[in-house]
């Protein structure tokens, strides 16, 4: 149904109402919960932002951008992979939608991978949500809060990926879901976008 | 699902376009490592980085995540309501210049 004045179904006394901008429910309940989780991260990140600026010690502890550099080539790569399974699913070819979904989610298991010895370099140097040896001590709280957002938000993206993926392959999905989980991996990636610059590439030293 | 002809051949023409958007993502990503680098101060820096990832944020949005194919109301009203918070959000900058320059002795 594309929109349009309502309808009456083939059960009695049910009417079903158009689709909302003629979307499908479940691709604008994702719109809608990708909104609403772009504020969220909209309302850190201007706070992190707040915070740094209204500080006079604020760090600048990263001495190289390589392994942030290497994320995000792998972020944006897999926002293609999860590109090119949406249109296998789309095109009927179940065999490499399911295998491009799984390497989307093996993309996330690297850069979650990588994230977590880089928290753990930096918990070496003794950087902790609540200490920090080169100034103000609000940059460890920002740092692991914001970075730890994101990747609870693709460790639960990698979760939702596998899970589209073995449904998919046993029927009880379609493409719509792949699209869908796509939409939200995409999403990820936007976020990431705007956290590199304002957290990392601004807090480098040189 | 129901697959239409126009879907299909959209789906099959769509793998250049995705690759050229993936490559213009991954050079204004590398940009943003070029800018970083520069000696400018964070305000500047930050002027020069914040449109980059806008820029790379417009193309996801766009291309990544079909807003392009979606209808026309659906597109305003996102846009509306993603910029009508952004801009809310800006109220707390004053306050953040406030506590900078008391030095954190502010009534």
């Amino acid at each position: 149904m594309s929109g349009g004045n309502a309808v009456i179904s083939q059960q009695p006394g049910e009417v079903i109402e158009p689709s909302p901008f003629a979307l499908p429910s479940k691709k604008l309940a994702i719109w809608l919960f990708i909104i609403a989780d772009g504020m969220t991260f909209a309302a850190v990140l201007l706070a992190y932002g707040f915070l740094r600026n209204a500080s006079t010690t604020w760090p600048r502890p990263f001495h190289s951008s390589i392994n942030v550099g290497l994320m995000t080539f792998i972020l944006i790569t897999s926002s293609l992979m999860m590109l090119l399974a949406v249109r296998a699913a789309r095109l009927g070819n179940k065999t490499a939608a399911i295998g491009w979904t799984l390497l989307t989610a093996g993309a996330g298991v690297v850069f979650a991978i990588l994230h977590i010895r880089e928290w753990l370099g930096l918990v070496r140097e003794g950087m902790t949500p609540w200490r920090n040896p080169w100034g103000d001590p609000v940059f460890g709280a920002t740092f692991y809060g914001v970075t730890g957002l994101h990747l609870l938000h693709v460790t639960g993206g990698i979760l939702v990926l596998i899970g589209v993926a073995l449904a998919y392959k046993n029927g009880r999905y379609t493409a719509d879901h792949i699209e869908t989980a796509g939409l939200y991996w995409h999403f990820v990636d936007l976020v990431w976008m705007y956290v590199v610059p304002l957290i990392y590439l601004m807090n480098l030293s040189h | 699902m129901e697959i239409t002809p126009e879907d299909h051949a959209a789906q099959r023409g769509g793998v250049g376009r995705y690759v050229l958007v993936y490559c213009c993502i991954l050079i204004l990503a590398a940009l943003q490592f070029v800018v970083a680098y520069s000696n400018a101060s964070a305000y500047e820096m930050l002027l020069r980085l914040l449109p980059l990832a806008t820029l790379e944020a417009i193309l996801a949005v766009f291309f990544f995540m079909h807003l392009w194919a979606e209808k026309r109301w659906f597109v305003i009203s996102v846009v509306a309501l993603t910029l009508f918070v952004l801009i809310s959000l800006q109220y707390s900058w004053t306050d953040s210049f406030r506590l900078l320059t008391c030095g954190g002795k502010c009534s």
